[in-house]
């Protein structure tokens, strides 16, 4: 029993990061017809921005501030850095769907090289604050706490971009924007100046993902950005292009799924669970490939 | 039938449209192959042709949304080289075949979309589609045809409009809201020219002034509504349409 | 007889490669010691089968127009099937050879069929979920098959002497040289043929290439299943020139550096698929090498240090050509013949 509930809570914790990381892909596809595969490369910026911040902040500030103040670092350079690429890169290929992608591909190799080039290849270690490092005690299972904090961030994320797309005017932009974005420019919005926020938006989570993913493993690297990037294709694929609802659920089965299956069956099979799990919903429901176009 | 300043002041009235040698590819076929009309500034005019002959790709030309070359003009202003968002904001309002409106968002919020502040408590709702304040919370997919209809009118209404694009209003509606749309768009006509695509005849002959005919790409006959209608022989062979005796006035 | 007259130019090109292993020419800076010395032998064998790789990626990408990002998958199956070939089942390199074709084009049936039952990005997904599942398991290495991170090396045993060697790099040369050719025969064969023009109608406009009478979904697997076959062909041939298969070849990077290669090059093109192919591997092979220079030396510490990396050179590039020259170096080409003609 406490097994169970041990997978399961890492199972959700895990689903969180895939949140995170997915959430802005699904919003920016949804609303732009832009694959991003940038995404990454916001990742690892965040991570290193946060695992800087720790290591430049004075020890004496003490691991959890220094940590707190890395989160509010990372959130903030992944935005910047998705609204700097929006302008500069994205918006002046308008409508050239396929351009666009490219662009996002070298950016991806470029930026991890950079990456590579200035900090080296390995993986630095991330210091974590002793209450994250050790385990709550929950139906008998020895339950890590930094899957807690991931699951409040999802958490928290769902809810600020539920309450920003039903409650604010640009929301309300995006998800007409996302069902149809020719007849919003047929109304007289200028659509394209949301692009840039919700590119904002999605570097934020995706900054913030990334970070938390160097919480996960104990350490900031280059690749891990273009590891998590994968999976969160793929639940935005499952759960539906521009969808957040639906991203949400596909984030927290493809979490608990991954998890399970490397536990029961053997390490990777859970890895190929995901995969499968992928072509069934695509074979079955190609529908969930609606968005702009 | 409303009066023509031309009538009242003696002076030519600047049509509020001007369309002029007007070409259309995409594809790989030429559909619209120099088409040329004037709208005047008041009334309806009908855009009728039979089908695929090009009338929805002109209101999508003169607006930007399909690929053109030639001439199009808002009320003097050359407008060929505004964005759709611009020319939309100038006062083109835009009412597209099938409707269009946005499936997952209430009535209000597609209303909104448009009016800002103001969604479904505007007073132009309120006077001119009653049955839509009530449904202000519903989602706008689960509107029949004609509710969905009236939101797509409504919506372009939130703005001044200098000129309105309608395209099909009445297809696929029944006679009941066949009439209560052409009613809305004959009210609307008093404040805004409306460049009207229609299939539907007997609405035509309700509430058009002026009829501009296409065929094969190109302008075959323009002048009052009333001659054409009036006609069935011209009907017949301009539109591939007999008028059969009119059920309604 | 034009068509004879129009393959003048890669047949010259193809005998002037060819010949290259009897010149003992220096070209310092571009390539390493002599011509047909055994370093830039293996260089140039390297760079000549990413170009027939990239070729093969282009008959999906650029003839089709389908993005596909899992056609490292069939590339790394062809080589590691055959390694595997080699050293489990001890079957000889030819025997071995066929074995990985074969596997590798019935790989690339179900993948397809799977993966174009969807369309545009969708199936761009699908194959880049495939393509990460054939990474995953090469990684994990199941029964020590696969090598994980330090792949598996032919047996050498049963390879043929001739291939083997620092001093018979040439005879690697030749055959990679014969593989591009072999590729580049194919791809203007198919292009040729009623499959070749169904391909091309699907990229131009594929609802009416429907509307025009041919079967989308056919063209697109065809499409799918040869291009795998050439990719897995060169996969063979890869393992063979670098004496075993490489984990490198099922990782992301490696898909998308096809992409870039054909893009680079020019989608749509033989010529831009072999240059791009050609001129990207060499690329990241010798700006490797220019991390000790002077130049770079004299840079401030980090920016030295970025720029050494050859995939932030390509990527940003890649970035610049995306922008300035979508159609690649070949596009860039006609642009430039078209206006000396006429003036």
């Amino acid at each position: 029993m406490s097994d169970v509930v041990l997978l399961v809570v890492t199972g959700l914790g895990l689903g969180a990061l895939y949140f995170l990381a997915a959430s802005g892909l699904s919003l920016i596809y949804g609303l732009m017809g832009v694959l991003n595969f940038a995404h990454g490369a916001f990742m690892v910026a965040g991570a290193y921005a946060g695992w800087l911040t720790m290591s430049g902040l004075p020890a004496s500030w003490g691991v959890g501030l220094r940590m707190a103040v890395a989160i509010a670092v990372a959130v903030a350079v992944g935005a910047l850095i998705g609204f700097v690429v929006e302008v500069v890169l994205i918006r002046p290929l308008y409508r050239r769907h396929i351009q666009q992608v490219l662009v996002t591909v070298g950016l991806s190799l470029a930026a991890v090289a950079a990456v590579q080039g200035i900090w080296g290849s390995d993986a630095h270690p991330l210091e974590k604050p002793r209450w994250l490092a050790s385990t709550t005690d929950l139906a008998g299972a020895q339950v890590p706490n930094d899957r807690f904090l991931f699951i409040a961030a999802a958490v928290l994320l769902f809810s600020a971009l539920l309450a920003l797309l039903h409650f604010t005017r640009l929301g309300l932009v995006i998800r007409a924007g996302v069902e149809n974005r020719t007849m919003v420019e047929a109304l007289g919005i200028n659509v394209q100046r949301t692009f840039s926020v919700v590119f904002a938006i999605g570097g934020a989570a995706a900054g913030l993902a990334g970070l938390l993913g160097g919480v996960y493993a104990n350490s900031v690297s280059p690749l891990q950005g273009g590891a998590m990037l994968i999976y969160a294709f793929i639940v935005v694929v499952i759960g539906g292009m521009g969808s957040l609802t639906g991203t949400a659920v596909a984030a927290v089965a493809v979490g608990l799924v991954q998890q399970l299956a490397n536990y029961y069956a053997a390490s990777g099979v859970g890895d190929l669970s995901v995969v499968l799990l992928l072509a069934v919903v695509l074979l079955v429901r190609p529908a969930s490939m609606q968005g702009a176009h | 039938m409303t009066t023509t300043t031309h009538e009242r002041t003696g002076t030519p009235p600047t049509p509020i449209l001007e369309v002029d040698d007007l070409h259309v590819r995409y594809g790989g076929s030429h559909i619209l192959q120099g088409v040329s009309f004037a709208v005047p500034a008041t009334g309806v005019t009908a855009l009728l042709g039979r089908n695929g002959v090009g009338k929805t790709t002109t209101l999508k030309a003169i607006l930007g949304l399909a690929p053109r070359t030639g001439g199009v003009a808002l009320d003097g202003d050359d407008i060929t080289r505004w964005s759709v968002t611009r020319t939309v904001r100038e006062g083109v309002g835009y009412v597209p075949e099938d409707r269009e409106v946005f499936g997952g968002l209430t009535v209000d919020e597609n209303l909104r979309l448009v009016g800002g502040d103001v969604g479904a408590d505007a007073p132009v709702v309120a006077e001119l589609f009653p049955d839509l304040v009530n449904r202000r919370a519903q989602k706008a997919g689960t509107l029949s045809g004609g509710q969905q209809q009236m939101v797509a009118l409504a919506r372009v209404l939130l703005r001044d409009n200098r000129l309105l694009l309608v395209d099909e209003p009445t297809k696929g509606l029944a006679p009941k809201l066949v009439t209560e749309v052409a009613d809305v768009l004959a009210r609307v006509a008093e404040t805004a020219p409306i460049l009207l695509v229609e299939q539907n005849l007997p609405v035509v002959r309700r509430i058009a002034d002026t009829v501009v005919v296409l065929d094969a790409g190109q302008v075959v006959h323009r002048g009052p509504a009333e001659e054409l209608m009036a006609d069935p022989d011209l009907t017949r062979e301009l539109l591939g349409v007999s008028m059969r005796r009119e059920a309604r006035q | 007889m034009t068509r004879h007259l129009k393959a003048f130019p890669a047949l010259a090109l193809l005998l002037l490669l060819a010949y290259l292993p009897y010149l003992p020419v220096e070209l310092p800076g571009v390539l390493p010691g002599r011509l047909n010395g055994p370093g830039a032998m293996q260089l140039l064998a390297l760079c000549l089968t990413m170009a027939g790789i990239a070729l093969s990626y282009d008959v999906v990408f650029g003839r089709t127009g389908l993005l596909s990002f899992g056609h490292a998958l069939f590339v790394a199956a062809g080589s590691y099937l055959v390694a595997i070939g080699m050293s489990s089942l001890e079957l000889p390199l030819p025997v071995a050879a066929l074995l990985a074709l074969a596997v590798t084009t019935v790989l690339a049936l179900v993948v397809g069929g799977i993966a174009l039952r969807v369309g545009g990005i969708a199936f761009a997904m699908v194959t880049l979920a495939f393509a990460q599942a054939a990474s995953i398991i090469v990684l994990r290495n199941p029964g020590n098959v696969t090598g994980g991170e330090e792949g598996r090396s032919l047996n050498r045993d049963l390879m043929p002497e001739v291939l083997l060697g620092v001093t018979n790099a040439p005879y690697r040369y030749w055959l990679a040289l014969a593989f591009v050719a072999a590729a580049w025969l194919a791809v203007s064969w198919l292009s040729r043929t009623r499959a070749g023009h169904a391909m091309a109608a699907v990229r131009e406009n594929e609802a009416r290439a429907a509307v025009l009478g041919f079967d989308v979904y056919r063209a697109k697997l065809i499409a799918v299943v040869v291009a795998a076959f050439l990719g897995g062909l060169g996969g063979i041939v890869h393992a063979v020139v670098l004496g075993g298969s490489n984990p490198h070849l099922t990782t992301a990077e490696f898909t998308l550096s096809l992409l870039v290669m054909v893009v680079l090059g020019g989608a749509g093109s033989r010529w831009g698929a072999v240059l791009g192919g050609f001129l990207y591997t060499y690329a990241d092979s010798r700006l490797v090498g220019l991390s000790g220079s002077t130049l770079l030396e004299s840079l401030p510490g980090a920016v030295g240090n970025v720029l050494s990396q050859p995939l932030f050179v390509l990527g940003t590039f890649f970035v610049i050509v995306v922008y300035f020259a979508p159609t690649g170096l070949t596009g860039l080409g006609h642009r430039v013949l078209r206006r000396e003609r006429v003036e």
